[in-house]
């Protein structure tokens, strides 16, 4: 398998400058189109005033097979809204009006992509920067990574804590923007963090590779978010956000409330 | 008979999956990381215990002395006359052990669980006959063992359901979704991701990552092995048609592989028609799907345009499912079998006419198989023989068709 070239974009760029200041990247993920259609694009705003440095962005699925309790919910509430593929890039290009900067990661499952003609060109188009797909383990992922890099965008890889040290040999190879290390057996939103494993493991991948490694599932507060990013190039937070909108009456509470948690986890990072 | 277990028939032209779990474009491992050093640990340890002379006398005696097989072909006399054509050949699945097919492979499965020293089990079921033939093998061989089930499911397959808690296994009823099987496959994918270290998630149909549908269809083969032997021992030739009902395929992958390579055979899968194939209210992927990603395979499915699975309906709960395994799909894009639709109605009448003209109660699933054979048979002529594969027994359905006739019991 060839090496793919990094691509040099905005996802590129956003670490290249993170790392100039010696800082933590904080990745947030929502789930496009939870609660409202209307809560998304001033919640992408409201994340990044608060001091997150890339979006992650839930293509609503019927089948979220790899989700905890919440973002299964954040799916259910999304479809019954009639979100779509393309309406959540229609919020991607809302939200470029006036960002330009912060990268969009979109988050799903292949099965939506593939039903999208022409999914790259049109998610680039939109402004999106790189694709996570939960169903998509390496094996699968070589005609995705290729058709993604045609148009300049990543196809960011996940590691596991079952990962064998020669496949994380083998993904790293390919990785581009940056990767995501699974901290724990499970689906997202659990809460069985282990930051000594997490440490262990992050200083193994880390002598692999010099593409950032961010660390997503189970990390909800300033506190565990701080914990893990001595151990990595930066964090994700999804679940505690999804319920925090979910719980949210209407887009001004919920943008509010989102930008109050990030600034507290970004002043954990930053601590 | 019955000798051979794992292996295909002596003619070993077809030869799939790959080792990656290809049948042609369909098949493969679409799964979170998590999950794929288990799926190689299995495929490892499956492709040594295939050959493994002590596990294959394991698998062997527990099939003749705790499930009962083989299972007898069986004439249907007196549907063969009233249909008035080829004469119909029951195999007789609805008489293994807890009274479906489904035992062959969850045997074969706690097996390989055991061996690989995991002390839980969990599964997956609609119909309930999965959930129930792996309780059965797990308090057999003292596993723990979760069954996860839609809430739908769980109330109309409430027989099931007891027995499963009567074998000590824990019910949880999934409420997610379509609260159907496809729900329940979900769930389990959820468990089994977090407790991948100690459980093995025993699927109960040819889908699923690799090698899912492979060993699933290797331990249902057994079922056309004998049937084959039966047909040249008892018949002195081969099926012209071999009918099953398609669910996600586990019972026609079983009869339908020992008979790949018999070109002269046709092979017809049966798959829930529901309210009318054209009616959109089904669950028939290969008559009205398109290829997409589900649950760990690259097969035919049920989904719209922004690629979100559908909700299917079908009377039967074990066919109520918008995916297929992949090697029906594979076999319908290269010819080598077709598939046909059956709704609930002419499910329910052959139903009626089994019970009423061969004493036999079959289970609504297998019902659909029956449907077709109700419906061909009399077009072709007396000199030519069908195989079905009778399934599974109708005990379970009792209420559903009773509710049906207006009774409650
Ligand atoms: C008796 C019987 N037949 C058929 C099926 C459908 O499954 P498959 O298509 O895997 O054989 C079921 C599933 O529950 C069943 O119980």
């Amino acid at each position: 398998m060839d090496a793919v070239p990094a691509n040099q974009g905005r996802i590129a760029a956003e670490f290249a400058r993170l790392a100039q200041h010696g800082k933590k990247a904080l990745v947030t993920f929502i789930t496009a189109g939870d609660p409202g259609i209307d809560f998304t694009v001033p919640a992408m705003h409201s994340l990044v005033a608060g001091g997150a440095n890339l979006l992650e962005l839930g293509i609503p699925f019927s089948d979220p097979e790899a989700e905890g309790p919440a973002i299964q919910a954040a799916n259910e509430r999304a479809l019954a809204n009639g979100m779509t593929l393309a309406k959540v890039l229609d919020m991607v290009v809302e939200f470029r009006a006036s960002n330009s900067t912060t990268p969009v990661v979109l988050m799903g499952y292949l099965n939506s992509v593939l039903a999208m003609t022409n999914f790259a060109q049109r998610a680039k188009d939109a402004g999106v920067d790189g694709l996570i797909m939960v169903n998509l383990p390496q094996e699968e992922a070589a005609d995705l990574r290729h058709t993604l890099s045609a148009v300049g965008m990543d196809l960011v890889s996940l590691i596991a804590p079952t990962t064998a040290d020669p496949r994380a040999q083998e993904i790293v190879t390919t990785a581009s923007g940056f990767l995501y290390y699974v901290s724990l057996k499970g689906t997202t939103g659990s809460g069985a963090l282990a930051v000594d494993e997490v440490a262990e493991r992050m200083s193994f991948l880390q002598t692999l590779t010099d593409v950032p490694i961010c660390v997503g599932f189970g990390i909800k507060d300033a506190k565990s978010a701080a914990a893990v990013s001595a151990h990595a190039d930066g964090v994700v937070v999804g679940s505690a956000l999804v319920q925090l909108m979910a719980d949210s009456a209407d887009p001004n509470i919920a943008a509010e409330r989102l930008h109050s948690a990030a600034a507290d986890i970004r002043h954990g990072l930053d601590g | 008979m019955a000798e051979p277990i794992l292996d295909a028939n002596a003619a070993q032209t077809y030869a799939q999956p790959t080792d990656s779990g290809y049948f042609g474009q369909f098949g493969g491992r679409f799964v979170a990381e998590t999950l794929t050093h288990a799926l190689d640990s299995l495929a490892a340890l499956y492709a040594e215990m295939k050959d493994d002379p002590e596990f294959k006398k394991e698998l062997h005696e527990d099939l003749a002395h705790f499930v009962g097989r083989p299972t007898p072909l069986y004439l249907a006399e007196r549907l063969t006359a009233s249909l008035g054509g080829a004469a119909v050949y029951l195999k007789r699945e609805d008489l293994n052990h807890t009274g479906a097919h489904k035992v062959c492979n969850t045997i074969g499965q706690a097996l390989l669980a055991k061996r690989m020293g995991k002390p839980r089990v969990i599964a997956e079921t609609g119909a309930g006959q999965h959930g129930v033939a792996t309780a059965t093998v797990a308090a057999r061989l003292g596993l723990a063992c979760d069954v996860y089930m839609g809430e739908e499911d769980v109330h109309r397959q409430s027989l099931n359901v007891y027995r499963m808690k009567l074998m000590g296994a824990n019910v949880i009823p999934v409420t997610s979704g379509s609260k159907t099987l496809k729900d329940a496959m979900n769930e389990a994918m959820r468990d089994w991701v977090t407790n991948v270290d100690d459980t093995h998630y025993i699927i109960g149909t040819v889908a699923g990552p690799h090698p899912y549908p492979m060993l699933v269809r290797d331990f249902a083969s057994i079922i056309g092995q004998e049937a084959r032997a039966q047909m040249l021992q008892q018949v002195g030739k081969l099926p012209d048609v071999v009918v099953a009902c398609v669910g996600g395929g586990s019972n026609a992958m079983g009869i339908f592989h020992p008979f790949i390579n018999d070109a002269e055979v046709d092979l017809v899968g049966v798959e829930a028609g529901g309210h009318g194939v054209s009616t959109g209210a089904h669950a028939a992927p290969l008559n009205d799907g398109k290829v997409g990603v589900l649950h760990g395979n690259r097969s035919y499915l049920m989904s719209d345009d922004d690629g979100q699975v559908m909700e299917t309906h079908s009377v039967s709960a074990g066919l109520d499912y918008p995916g297929v395994g992949p090697e029906h799909s594979y076999l319908k894009d290269i010819g080598r079998a077709t598939y046909a639709a059956a709704t609930d109605d002419e499910a329910m009448e052959a139903f009626r006419m089994l019970n009423r003209q061969e004493g036999i109660l079959p289970a609504l699933e297998t019902s659909h198989a029956l449907a077709w054979v109700v419906e061909n048979a009399p077009k072709m002529s007396a000199d030519k023989t069908i195989l079905v594969n009778l399934s599974g027994r109708g005990d379970k359905d009792i209420l559903t068709v009773a509710d049906i006739d207006g009774i409650t019991l």
